[in-house]
């Protein structure tokens, strides 16, 4: 093989191996994103029972009610619009009533949130930032939250830890 | 006066920086000998003064003097002591100030050691070096100075996050640090290479040790990091594709790729150009990494502009060095020899692939991780790319690589034999079919993906062992013989084997990990029993505890197997007073290499607990697999010919050098 040859052989390998990976990001990006929304946006929307996707809000005042085994129900809210969201597991310790919450599943035929991951963050006065950039778009901002966020912004950072910093409640 | 010492010696060091980044520069250009050693003594001397930084915000936190801002925020009097010092770097600023301190530590060692290296060379590492640090120092000194005072100082500080208020915060940091910080070490000799326009032979030699010893700091750091979490976080993940994580993630894949590549260029003078590239997109990353995780950017683009002093700095930073460095590439690169030939099927050709691979993954979960961001600043769209994505990209890419590691060490240099490598790993691919046969046997009607992955990983370690035996001709000579070959084989070609082994180890607890772990989710009574795996886990009440600073409630597990008694756990639920908030501390039970994981959920006032217990089978491999790796590392490093440093006399015959 002449010195041509061969460099031609590790480009066109490495063009190879390229087109498959951007093959691959490609079709993992069609299948495996999952956006964002908020209860308002879920009722204008209209979501199709079963598409994945992360609901942000508040978890209403005096919505939560403990099932059997573990299974709670509780309402997103986010001033304009509610959900019903169910989930069967432990929910993350910083999980309160009148708290910001992310939880990940989709619709039901009914149209109740079934959640399988439910995240909130471990800091009691954070609030998922979805759901306060959300919130503000909506006009139901309350500063206090801002400003507290703000004072926690240098605790919520240091994940230099590789912990994420988030605690998520799984379920089977 | 404590504070303002350490903030006056931070100045200093800016001030040393700044003149290490000029002076040696211009002496290397006039030919001056004296102007070059400038940058010898301001790097030892910027060492002192930073590490006298460091120490007086340790000093700070220790003797919890609330009067300083850092302190007052993340400390408590009532803190033990460990989580005081640890503490320091547990928070924005203390972490920076941990940053540069190692820095100018690597920084100081290149200083101290490099007294065989050819004297512009050192000068032009030193002065980049210094470039990398006086950026950092005025990041720390303008935007994020830990020695700021309150002028009404309270009594009492606010605590640590308790997340972080663990042994793990004590190793985890410096470790990622030290790798992160370390590939400054290649990046600079990288651009002092191209500002020279030549690369020595001293080069190679130099840069490989380094950039090893960054590899190994962090692939422990960010075993520990997956470790600590696992245990932590309390929901028996160990990664989570968390932008966080990746960011530690891609330094280290184009840091394996580089350790390989620079093999090349040691052994044959080759890949040059593209062993200088890999510097500085490993140490690029590194950056990314630090600007990621520091700027608030991850936890939306909308942090990043709430407090934009800090992010627009730190991006400034980004641009300048990697923008900097790959338009200096472009410039210059074309002006360094290419150098020896080889066969596309070669051992050369094997790294190569090698390299392909890696930093094509590398590419997908950089993609992945900033896809999202790219996406929220263009359109406002927020998505989130999870574990899927990354199943779906980087598992693919990473089958081929597993299969072709066995292969490489077996091929010659220049030009390889690959029906022969093949013949000679017939014994690895025997025993991986046995293991897939085996495996689809047990678990028939399971996955069938599993057992393939498991076979892959057996051909990844056994390839390794046999790599072993075909260097010692084990089973061909008297066992002796191989034995007195074995001692005498290189460190570095052990090192090659246990970290090769490492791999296939890794991958083994990773899919038995995710394949075959059960879990049991419920709510318990007083001597509820619960079954997991074949074990028995009676739940025998609840006691109460009052640490330092926290209060805890424990559940108290008696874990039986076959009726017989095996051991007691305890998890907890800590309240921390100060923060008013609670954290979930899992019990774990190791059984070989398997784990019981008990972790609490909310506990109810007639003492019912919600819990949540798994099976980890074969999980410590996940991490035992890095330990081994980072373990192969270091055989390596302590190579004679490594640690030697200089470059070879020309004398010593080719031919008795060790091939490997």
């Amino acid at each position: 093989m002449t010195r041509k040859q061969r460099r031609l052989t590790i480009i066109g390998g490495s063009l190879t191996v390229l087109a498959v990976a951007v093959a691959l990001v490609l079709n993992a990006m069609r299948g495996s994103i999952v956006f964002f929304s908020t209860p308002v946006m879920v009722s204008e929307e209209h979501i199709p029972p079963g598409k994945r996707f992360r609901l942000g809000g508040l978890v209403e005042k005096g919505s939560l009610v403990h099932g059997d085994n573990l299974a709670v129900a509780f309402k997103v809210g986010d001033g304009s619009a509610t959900l019903p969201v169910t989930y069967k597991g432990i929910l993350p310790d910083l999980f309160r009533e009148g708290q910001g919450v992310v939880a990940e599943g989709a619709l039901d035929a009914s149209g109740v949130f079934r959640a399988d991951t439910v995240l909130a963050k471990h800091d009691e006065t954070y609030m998922p930032k979805e759901v306060a950039d959300a919130l503000k778009k909506q006009g139901h901002w309350k500063d206090d939250y801002g400003e507290k966020s703000h004072t926690t912004e240098a605790q919520a950072g240091p994940s230099t830890s590789g912990v994420s910093g988030a605690t998520q409640g799984v379920s089977q | 006066m404590i504070a303002e010492a350490g903030h006056y010696a931070l100045v200093l060091a800016l001030g040393l920086a700044l003149i290490q980044s000029t002076v040696p520069i211009l002496g290397a250009r006039w030919g001056d000998a004296a102007l070059m050693n400038v940058a010898r003594s301001t790097a030892l001397a910027q060492l002192v003064f930073t590490l006298a930084s460091f120490l007086a915000l340790i000093t700070l936190h220790v003797t919890s003097d609330f009067s300083v801002v850092n302190v007052f925020e993340n400390s408590h009097s009532m803190k033990p002591l460990i989580y005081k010092i640890t503490g320091v770097w547990g928070n924005h600023e203390g972490s920076m100030l941990l940053w540069v301190s190692i820095l100018a530590l690597f920084g100081g060692l290149v200083a101290a050691f490099g007294n065989n290296l050819p004297l512009s060379l050192r000068a032009h590492v030193l002065a980049v070096q210094a470039w990398v640090a006086s950026a950092f120092y005025l990041f720390i000194l303008m935007t994020s100075n830990p020695f700021l005072r309150i002028i009404n100082p309270p009594l009492e500080g606010r605590d640590l996050n308790p997340v972080l208020q663990d042994p793990g915060l004590a190793v985890h940091p410096p470790m990622l640090y030290l790798g992160y910080v370390g590939f400054s070490i290649s990046f600079s000799f990288a651009i002092a290479a191209l500002l020279e326009g030549r690369i020595d032979a001293a080069w190679a030699r130099w840069v490989r040790p380094w950039t090893l010893l960054a590899w190994i700091f962090l692939t422990l750091g960010i075993a520990m990091g997956s470790y600590w979490a696992y245990y932590e976080l309390g929901w028996g993940g160990w990664w989570f594709w968390d932008p966080v994580e990746n960011a530690s993630l891609m330094p280290w894949l184009a840091g394996t790729a580089l350790l390989h590549s620079a093999v090349v260029m040691e052994k044959r003078n080759a890949l040059k150009v593209w062993t200088i590239l890999l510097s500085i997109l490993t140490f690029s990353l590194s950056l990314l990494g630090t600007f990621l995780v520091r700027s608030g950017v991850l936890t939306s683009v909308h942090a990043f502009a709430s407090d934009p002093k800090r992010g627009v700095f730190i991006l400034l930073i980004l641009c300048i060095f990697i923008g900097g460095s790959l338009t200096l590439y472009a410039w210059r690169a074309s002006a360094l020899k290419q150098g020896g030939l080889f066969a596309p099927i070669s051992r050369e050709g094997a790294l190569v692939l090698n390299n392909l691979f890696l930093t094509t993954a590398c590419a997908t979960v950089f993609v992945g991780t900033l896809y999202p961001l790219a996406l929220e600043v263009t359109t406002g769209q927020k998505i989130s790319v999870g574990a899927p994505f990354f199943n779906l990209t980087f598992a693919p890419l990473f089958v081929p690589l597993m299969l072709a590691v066995p292969f490489g060490p077996l091929l010659a240099w220049k030009r390889g034999d690959l029906l022969g490598a093949a013949q000679r790993l017939f014994a690895a691919g025997v025993a991986a079919l046995v293991a897939i046969a085996v495996l689809w046997a047990w678990t028939w009607g399971g996955s069938t993906l599993a057992p393939l992955a498991i076979g892959l990983a057996v051909f990844v370690v056994a390839g390794a062992l046999s790599d072993l035996a075909e260097r010692t001709g084990l089973f061909r000579v008297p066992f002796g013989t191989a034995v007195r070959r074995a001692r005498g084989l290189p460190r570095s070609s052990w090192g090659t084997v246990f970290a090769h082994a490492g791999v296939g180890i890794a991958l083994m607890g990773i899919v038995c990990e995710t394949t075959w772990n059960s879990e049991y989710i419920g709510s318990m009574k007083t001597n509820d029993v619960a079954h997991v795996a074949g074990y028995a886990l009676k739940f025998d009440g609840l006691t109460q505890r009052q640490g330092p600073n926290f209060q805890e409630v424990a559940a108290q597990f008696e874990v039986s197997l076959d009726g017989k008694w095996l051991s007691t756990m305890k998890p907890s639920k800590r309240s921390f007073t100060t923060r008013g908030s609670t954290i979930t501390e899992a019990a774990l039970l190791t059984r070989g290499a398997s784990q019981l994981y008990i972790s609490l959920g909310d506990i109810a006032a007639d003492g019912t607990i919600a819990v949540r217990i798994y099976h980890k089978p074969m999980v410590l491999l996940i991490w035992f697999g890095p330990v081994l790796m980072a373990f192969g590392g270091m055989l390596s490093l302590s190579d004679r010919r490594l640690r030697v440093g200089a470059p070879k006399p020309a004398r010593v015959p080719r031919s008795l050098q060790p091939a490997e």
